[in-house]
């Protein structure tokens, strides 16, 4: 069901991210036909990339390629769109979701922390800490980071990208390096791309701290001055059982679904992010595609954004079925 | 610096460096034989013909193919290395006859020459090379017509070793064209084995392969990330210093300095001016080699009545702050372009007889039909901010204190080739300009003659329409060239409908990497590389 509920948003996706694009600045013919280019190469260019035709045909050629899984390819890269976004996905999601473990590790335990102990120091250096981190613009920090730990201390490897020139990718199997490079039983380059991802990880999760750690103090806020709690502590449990248990437990669901917001709007923030340290992931290769009109490559991302974004729901759903059985989406 | 390279020459022949394997860890041992370098930009594609191939993709065509002349290399001023205009050399082709009439080239093929896969390069390999870059269309097509090559019957290949071209007319543009990076030579037995009745030119395979017969050969490119060259050990040249060089890909400039200053990458390309300056105080060293042939100019366009006023177009000229735009703008770094005398020679680029004089600006102005000033929008590309803003800026400000007011207008970088060359509709804008062929007459041929491409002004001027058609084909040594050039550039500042400002440099900072030769294609040539030895 939830996923039948999913395919109108897929639809609607193709269509508006095919009208957008047509609607950006600039024209993709003259751009790709080169510096030199007369008139009369560019309306060749044109042809070649089937922009002369009126947009109701381009719009079917596109579907019609869709639907046989081709999504076109990319001028400014010169690879296919599905080559490129294979590629760049995995470096943008690991970097992301480690950065959102990162993250709920220190968030998770400093928002219980402060909630326990509302006005006390402790909450108003967990205050501080968030507000910092997300205030910084991120290629602030990632530019900061790098200037301490790799400039100065020279503790981090050189900022480029997912490994250092020395090493070469793992076997590609799921396009994680720190998975990939575990499944080749091969611990040097896992280490190297652990090193790697530490700073750009840290940068992000600086940035995605702050929603998590206040969600949780909020929620467990409200949990702990709920009715059951009370009963819990007036059956006489002990604390750690009432605070885990049951406030813990009944704040999570709030929390999981800031992660899902979080985590979107972490992939936007990823670009600074890979900017800096060259990373390869497709927030860069969206914006440089927008700059360079690449109508092929920006609906691309924009159409594998959606179909993560739905999945994602899905996964949240499903994760609050987990959390709280009361919650039954099959039974609708 | 002989102790190297001829080192390596040795132990490569004697098979004690063989290709480095690609392993997940390079061995330790030969880290000292590869090279690692940082840009800014992409590469998309590794065929220079394909439609769509970016300007950083040309260095592949440099690097991993041949042409049949090359351009020999010079030593500056300064010590660094630059290519030799002036200076011929034979690469594959051994030597050239050029016919009475000059419409005849006759080549013939080195021999013992090899492609990477063995098989001996052939005039045949010529003229398929040569059929393929006149028949793709687009920037390859262009480039080869400004050397007279049009169509494929200008080319034939009596035999192994012969190579002709027919020429429509004599031109002294012919042979140098030839040593550009467009007319590459490529393996076609390779290359019509891997094409198809779409794709009869193998544009595919090319794209993602190289099939040549140069100093290197492509052995890894990730799109966005990197591309990495290995040393063809069988090459006809001298070989290059190192077995390997990685080039990755930075977008953050800021990340690429510090890439540099740490020493973890030996040649940090195409710097920004600032660093450029940052990192010569700090001691790095750093090339900037003015580029030949290209300036950044101020564009006054004459479709737009106020610029059609000689007057006013004088007044902007006087009213520009030429030395602050420098040094905010470029750091100092290139060559000014302001305040000549007279015309000096047929030296192109070469300064304008303007200078900042803002009574001589409102003079001007008092004398035109616009003595009370107008409004006009100054336009730039928000992809060239770096430069543009500053000087725009600049500029701005010195109008409004003649009466002009002029006020910013910033393009995005995909509209801005459309709006300035292709339909040239910005009144006031900036530029910048270089060709590939070092003659001012070429460079007038783009950028002063009535529609062509680089000539975002709508200048015309019948005298420089005559002038630059007599002297595009003749040879600098005809007794006729000179005076006609000087005319040329006369008639220009005089009509001043691009402003020049100053000639702009390629910035190169290295932190041990030794043999880096500028070009004037603006890519890195992989060839002449190698790591120094502490």
């Amino acid at each position: 069901m939830r996923i039948l509920q999913a395919v109108p948003v897929v639809i609607g996706v193709v269509i508006i991210s095919f009208v957008l694009t047509r609607a950006l600045p600039g024209d993709p013919a003259v751009y790709f036909a080169g510096a030199v280019a007369d008139e009369e190469s560019i309306e060749q260019v044109r042809k070649d990339m089937g922009l002369d035709q009126p947009l109701p045909m381009q719009f079917l050629y596109y579907v019609g390629d869709l639907a046989v899984g081709d999504l076109g390819r990319s001028h400014s890269t010169g690879q296919s769109v599905a080559e490129d976004l294979a590629q760049r996905l995995p470096a943008s999601l690991e970097l992301t979701l480690v950065a959102l473990l990162l993250s709920c590790l220190v968030a998770v335990p400093l928002g219980v922390l402060a909630a326990t102990r509302p006005g006390s120091w402790v909450d108003h250096a967990c205050r501080v800490l968030v507000t910092t981190g997300v205030s910084m613009p991120t290629f602030f920090t990632g530019i900061l980071l790098i200037y301490i730990f790799y400039y100065l201390l020279g503790w981090a490897p050189s900022p480029l990208g997912r490994l250092d020139f020395m090493y070469f990718e793992p076997p590609k199997v799921t396009g994680f390096y720190l998975i990939d490079s575990l499944i080749a039983g091969d611990p040097e380059t896992f280490f190297a791309a652990l090193k790697q991802l530490a700073l750009p990880a840290i940068t992000l999760a600086l940035f995605t701290m702050a929603p998590i750690a206040r969600m949780t103090r909020a929620a467990m806020l409200s949990a702990l001055s709920s009715d059951f709690i009370r009963t819990a502590r007036a059956a006489g449990l002990n604390r750690s059982t009432v605070l885990y248990r049951y406030a813990l437990r009944n704040a999570l669901l709030p929390v999981i679904t800031t992660l899902g917001m979080v985590f979107s709007f972490t992939l936007g923030a990823n670009v600074l992010v890979e900017k800096v340290f060259a990373w390869p992931g497709i927030g860069s290769y969206a914006v440089e595609a927008l700059v360079a009109s690449d109508y092929a490559a920006v609906q691309g991302f924009v159409l594998a954004m959606a179909l993560l974004f739905v999945a994602l729901n899905l996964v949240i759903d499903i994760l609050y079925t987990a959390i709280d059985p009361r919650i039954g989406f099959g039974d609708q | 610096m002989i102790s190297r390279r001829s080192v390596l020459k040795a132990g490569a022949a004697a098979g004690l460096a063989s290709a480095l394997p690609f392993a997940s860890i390079l061995p330790a041992s030969a880290a000292g034989d590869v090279l690692v370098g940082v840009h800014g930009e992409t590469i998309n594609s590794l065929d220079i013909h394909r439609t769509g191939t970016n300007r950083p993709s040309y260095q592949v065509a440099v690097n991993c193919y041949d042409r049949l002349v090359k351009f020999g290399i010079k030593e500056m001023d300064d010590g660094s290395l630059s290519y030799d205009y002036s200076v011929i050399e034979p690469d594959l082709a051994e030597s050239w006859d050029v016919s009475e009439d000059g419409k005849t080239i006759t080549f013939t093929m080195k021999d013992g020459v090899k492609f990477q896969d063995g098989s001996p390069v052939t005039a045949q390999d010529v003229k398929w090379s040569f059929d393929r870059a006149v028949t793709v269309g687009g920037f390859p097509s262009s480039q080869m017509k400004a050397g007279g090559f049009e169509r494929p019957e200008q080319f034939s290949a009596p035999d192994d070793k012969t190579f002709v071209i027919t020429l429509d007319r004599a031109s002294k543009l012919a042979i140098p064209d030839l040593a550009v990076p467009v007319p590459f030579i490529l393996n076609s037995k390779v290359a019509k084995a891997n094409a198809t009745a779409d794709d009869p030119w193998a544009l595919e395979y090319v794209h993602k392969n190289t099939i040549g017969s140069g100093a290197f050969s492509v052995s890894r490119w990730d799109p966005g990330q990197q591309i990495v060259y290995d040393r063809n050990d069988e090459w006809h040249g001298d070989l290059p210093g190192v077995q390997r060089v990685i080039l990755r890909e930075v977008p953050s400039p800021a990340t690429r300095r510090a890439l540099i200053e740490r020493g973890d990458v030996q040649l940090s390309f195409n710097i920004p001016n600032k660093d450029a300056k940052e990192l010569a105080e700090a001691g790095l060293e750093v090339y900037s080699t003015p580029v030949e042939n290209s300036i950044n100019v101020v564009g006054l366009n004459y479709n737009f009545d106020p610029f059609k006023d000689p007057d006013v177009r004088k007044a902007v000229a006087y009213a520009i702050p030429y030395e602050e735009i420098f040094q905010t703008a470029a750091y100092g770094r290139g060559v000014p372009m302001w305040g000549s005398d007279k015309v000096e020679g047929t030296a192109w680029p070469q300064p304008s007889p303007y200078y900042t004089d803002l009574d001589k600006a409102k003079e001007h102005l008092a004398k035109s039909g616009y003595a009370d000033g107008f409004d006009v929008p100054f336009s730039i590309d928000l992809n060239q901010l770096d430069w543009m803003e500053p000087t725009a800026l600049l500029i701005i400000e010195n109008l409004k204190k003649i009466g002009i007011n002029a006020t910013l207008e910033k393009i995005p970088g995909a509209n801005w080739r459309t709006a300035s060359l292709v339909e040239k509709r910005l009144p006031l804008h900036l530029e910048g300009f270089g060709g590939w062929l070092n003659y001012p007459d070429y460079y007038f041929f783009w950028a002063y003659q009535d529609g062509k491409l680089f000539n975002s002004s709508n200048y015309s001027n019948p005298e420089i329409e005559t002038l630059v058609s007599e002297t595009l084909h003749l040879p600098v040594d005809d007794p006729e060239w000179a005076p006609k050039i000087e005319r040329m550039i006369e008639v220009a500042f005089e009509d001043i409908p691009r402003i020049p400002l100053w000639q702009t440099a390629l910035n190169v900072a290295s932190n041990g990497a030794d043999g880096y030769a500028y070009w004037f294609h603006r890519q890195l040539d992989a060839r002449t590389l190698s790591v120094e030895k502490d």
